[in-house]
């Protein structure tokens, strides 16, 4: 298991439209970066006119340093679970960030470079509970995300959950866990050269 | 006579120079002497009173007074009322408010404090106009009336106070007058005892302001007015159309037995600290999220 | 108020919005009492005094009909002995002004937070602005003292919250905590304090006779000894110019010594009143004076101009009022310009140039679009100038 021992501002954003659960993503996301894994964490979020709208988004910093800016500037992960939220964000991204979409939702993708998985459908489909839409997309990340581990994530997305959704809501976690490992490709690829890693026995 | 004196020792500030500050002819004295035989009737201590004013003449009253006395900002008597209350439930708080006061700009805090069912007791003092500021229009000046901002006559109808009182939900809901200072020294009695929100009306003649502008040619003539329109309230109840008009009815307008909110609130209290230890730390279960708060503002599903 | 159970008990850490945070410092800080008003962004606060304050014995927890009387509940419990709160946002803060003056002039313990968005009126109620600088400072009418604290993260929030209430009941004066949009509604992760590990200022209450005591009298600090209401000491509270014994007078030689009085009690304690973080400042070249979130900005634009080779230096305000004027001169003495990036058309910068007296060129650096002042921003202007 490979542990970061320094990450500078890595920054995640989180969008779609309100309802989807993007704000409680980011907090689980947030908290389990910060509490289980330690890091610095800033999570902030824009609902301006955009919530009427029905846009949603979150914002995370993560890094081994104080955060000091806590918004995001240039994104290395782009999260859109929708065609606007894609259209909105895409261009805040780092030349070398990786966009995630909900490929039954940004039917337009802006670039071919892009990771798909239809979480929604994956959701109702799979699990049979729409709702647990954002679990499958946490699971996905944990396994994009070099820095996350996925018990940690699983024990915080455990911890924010009532009883009665707990049981759907890990099998979904862990469904996009091994959708992610199997449509999206070894992930320490994709940052190369952000941070330093140290080979640590596994969890 | 010595026992009006011993009232006075008793309870009125020894190192606050009089006289005070209300006109000859003013009924607010007459007020504060009921307020007084109320509390000395009680035989409450005069630690536990705490007398709350808002601003004009009433407000002067609570400076007289040996109390733990506050003197407040306009209209907002009621608010600082309802935080001691509920800081510190033991007490017996008593709001004194005129017309102006209690019912312009400060007519919202009364209908929440009524629907609230706070315990305390409020007293308004209601003299038909505002008197410390010159005799301008106040909401229960009558229609007609001449005052200095309404030289040509009062075009706005006035509030029934005892009306608004009880639709806004006040435990109990009475009239007096200064004239009728008995049956004021039970009123304010009740109203002191009682649990939950009581107000108690108190006519009482401003002649300075009021009188002189609108045919009173001194305050007898005031006194005397009062005097004919008051009718019990059970007597107006038989009277015809013809005969209500001009005439007040005083007494007793509800009577409810309900929980004051400081009790409802000490209730709710004992039974979340007799459950298993709460969760101390944040977050909270099921925490705030910025956006899920606009949406439940803006009344959208999120 | 907790109590400490065990010394060796483990800090907490808790992934907390910086609202949150408030709340959490207030119930260190001893705070048993909130009345407030929703208003975005700021109702985190009451939302979570509104779940905690009723599982704590003695906690009260009021949502009143305005913010008018939400303040007026809250000074009524103060003066009933409760460390007393609430929190707002622009509109309702300007509502508040009337009660401010009130608890100014009564010596009225309280503390009030201001979370900071759009405006003027309605403005921009999601997005983040410091537009209620100056209005913190002399919102209120009459001439009057005043302390007004400002915090720029997560637990700053929740430690600035814990000093705005010390010092109310140290200088028994109303506390503004102003914050922003941003700063409130960014989580992050924090760290509890143990009680025990900070201090907290209880009220000084008057231990002498009943019949001897003089609520309004001068003492050494300037500030007299406090009873609640309902100990035995009987008196009068007015937001008249009173005397010494709290009752109304009109009498110049009194009304002075009343003024001159509320005016020294925060006078002379400027050395424990000022809060100020100095970051790079001792060899800075070129400096940024700056608060709430716009601080983190301008620290990560501090270590970015460093690493450039240019030397900056950040001095961030935690207390905006009093304003800080011997930090701010040695910022001030040592640069040849000095930045005040602020969200707003220039309040605090206003401050700057006050006490500059030519040693330095202050340059403001302004934004009133709702977004927050990036690094970059304030990057640019360090290298220009």
């Amino acid at each position: 298991m490979k542990r970061f021992t320094a990450l500078e501002r890595f920054e995640i954003r989180l969008s779609g439209l309100g309802g989807q659960g993007v704000i409680t993503l980011g907090k689980v996301l947030g908290g389990a970066l910060a509490l289980g894994h330690g890091f610095h964490v800033t999570q902030t979020q824009s609902y301006g006119p955009e919530a009427r709208g029905g846009a949603s988004r979150t914002d995370l910093v993560v890094s081994t340093v104080p955060i000091s800016y806590p918004k995001a500037e240039s994104v290395d992960l782009l999260v859109a679970l929708s065609q606007e939220a894609c259209n909105t964000y895409y261009r805040n991204m780092k030349p070398r960030g990786i966009l995630v979409i909900e490929s039954d939702l940004v039917r337009q993708p802006p670039s071919n470079f892009y990771l798909g998985l239809p979480f929604t459908r994956l959701a109702r489909d799979k699990i049979g509970v729409p709702q647990a839409m954002n679990s499958v997309v946490l699971g996905a990340l944990t396994w994009l995300l070099p820095f996350a581990r996925q018990a940690v994530m699983k024990k915080a997305l455990a911890a924010s959950l009532p009883a009665k959704v707990l049981d759907k809501n890990l099998k979904a976690f862990s469904l996009g866990y091994s959708q992610a490992k199997k449509h999206f490709g070894p992930p320490p690829a994709l940052w190369d050269g952000n941070g330093d890693e140290t080979e640590e026995p596994g969890d | 006579m010595s026992d009006v004196t011993q009232l006075i020792h008793q309870y009125l500030r020894h190192n606050k120079k009089f006289p005070h500050v209300f006109c000859p002819g003013c009924g607010h004295g007459i007020a504060l002497g009921s307020l007084i035989r109320a509390v000395h009737g009680l035989s409450l201590s005069k630690d536990e009173v705490v007398v709350v004013a808002g601003i004009g003449c009433s407000g002067r009253i609570a400076v007289y007074v040996d109390f733990n006395t506050v003197h407040t900002t306009h209209g907002r008597a009621l608010t600082f009322a309802t935080g001691i209350k509920m800081a510190s439930p033991k007490l017996k708080v008593i709001c004194i408010m005129g017309d102006g006061d209690a019912l312009a700009i400060g007519g919202n805090h009364l209908i929440h404090a009524a629907r609230r069912n706070i315990g305390i007791a409020a007293l308004v003092l209601n003299n038909n106009i505002y008197g410390m500021t010159g005799g301008q229009t106040s909401p229960t000046t009558p229609g007609g009336a001449r005052t200095a901002t309404s030289p040509y006559g009062a075009l706005e109808k006035p509030f029934d106070l005892v009306d608004l009182a009880r639709a806004a939900g006040a435990n109990y809901v009475a009239r007096g007058t200064v004239f009728q200072a008995h049956l004021l020294d039970r009123l304010i009695s009740s109203a002191i005892e009682r649990p939950g929100f009581n107000l108690v009306e108190v006519l009482t003649p401003c002649h300075t302001q009021y009188g002189r502008k609108n045919k009173f040619k001194n305050p007898v003539d005031m006194y005397q007015a009062l005097k004919h329109a008051a009718v019990p309230r059970e007597a107006w109840e038989h009277f015809s159309e013809a005969e209500r008009k001009e005439r007040i009815p005083v007494g007793v307008f509800v009577e409810r037995d309900e929980p004051g909110l400081e009790e409802r609130y000490r209730v709710m209290q004992a039974a979340l600290l007799a459950r298993p230890k709460a969760r101390e730390a944040l977050p909270e279960p099921n925490g705030h999220d910025p956006a899920s708060t606009k949406a439940k503002l803006e009344g959208v599903e999120s | 108020m907790p109590t400490p159970r065990s010394s060796r008990k483990k800090r907490k850490e808790v992934f907390a919005l910086g609202a949150e945070a408030v709340a959490e410092g207030a119930l260190l800080a001893g705070c048993s009492f909130y009345a407030g008003y929703p208003i975005t962004p700021s109702s985190e606060i009451m939302e979570t005094m509104a779940s905690r304050l009723p599982r704590i014995r003695d906690g009260v927890f009021l949502q009143m009909e305005d913010e008018i009387a939400s303040l007026g509940a809250v000074i009524g419990a103060s003066l009933a002995g409760r460390k007393a709160m609430t929190a707002t946002s622009g509109p309702g803060f300007s509502l508040m002004q009337e009660h401010i003056g009130y608890a100014c002039m009564a010596e009225t313990p309280l503390v009030v937070v201001n979370v900071m968005r759009g405006g003027p009126s309605t403005g921009l109620p999601t997005s983040p602005a410091q537009g209620d600088v100056q209005q913190a400072r002399w919102g209120t009418h009459g001439d009057h003292s005043i302390i007004v604290l400002s915090a720029s993260d997560t637990q700053e929030c929740l430690h600035m919250t814990v000093t705005a209430f010390n010092m109310a009941e140290k200088y028994r004066t109303p506390v503004i905590l102003l914050l922003d949009e941003v700063t409130a509604h960014t989580r992050e992760k924090i760290t509890l304090p143990l009680p025990g590990e900070f201090e907290v200022f209880n009220r000084v209450v008057p231990t002498m006779p009943p019949e001897w005591y003089k609520p309004f009298e001068e003492t050494v600090r300037g500030v007299p000894p406090m009873p609640p209401i309902g100990s035995g000491y009987r008196f009068h509270v007015t937001g008249l110019t009173h005397d010494v014994n709290g009752f109304p007078t009109q009498r110049p030689d009194e009304t002075v010594d009343l003024n001159h009085r509320l005016f020294r009690k925060i006078d002379q304690f400027f050395h424990d009143i000022q809060v100020v973080e100095e970051y790079q400042t001792r060899d800075a070249e070129v400096g940024v004076v700056a608060y709430g979130s716009v601080a983190r900005s301008a620290r990560y634009a501090v270590d970015q101009a460093r690493a450039r080779g240019i030397k900056a230096g950040l001095l961030k305000l935690g207390t905006l009022f009093p304003f800080p004027k011997a930090a701010a001169l040695r910022l001030l003495s040592s640069c040849r310009a000095v930045i005040v990036p602020e969200m707003n058309m220039g309040q605090m910068s206003r401050e700057v140039k006050r006490v500059n007296g030519g040693r330095s060129s202050v340059r403001t650096l302004n934004r009133v679009d709702g977004q927050i002042i990036t690094p970059s921003e304030i990057l640019k202007a360090l290298t220009q100038v």
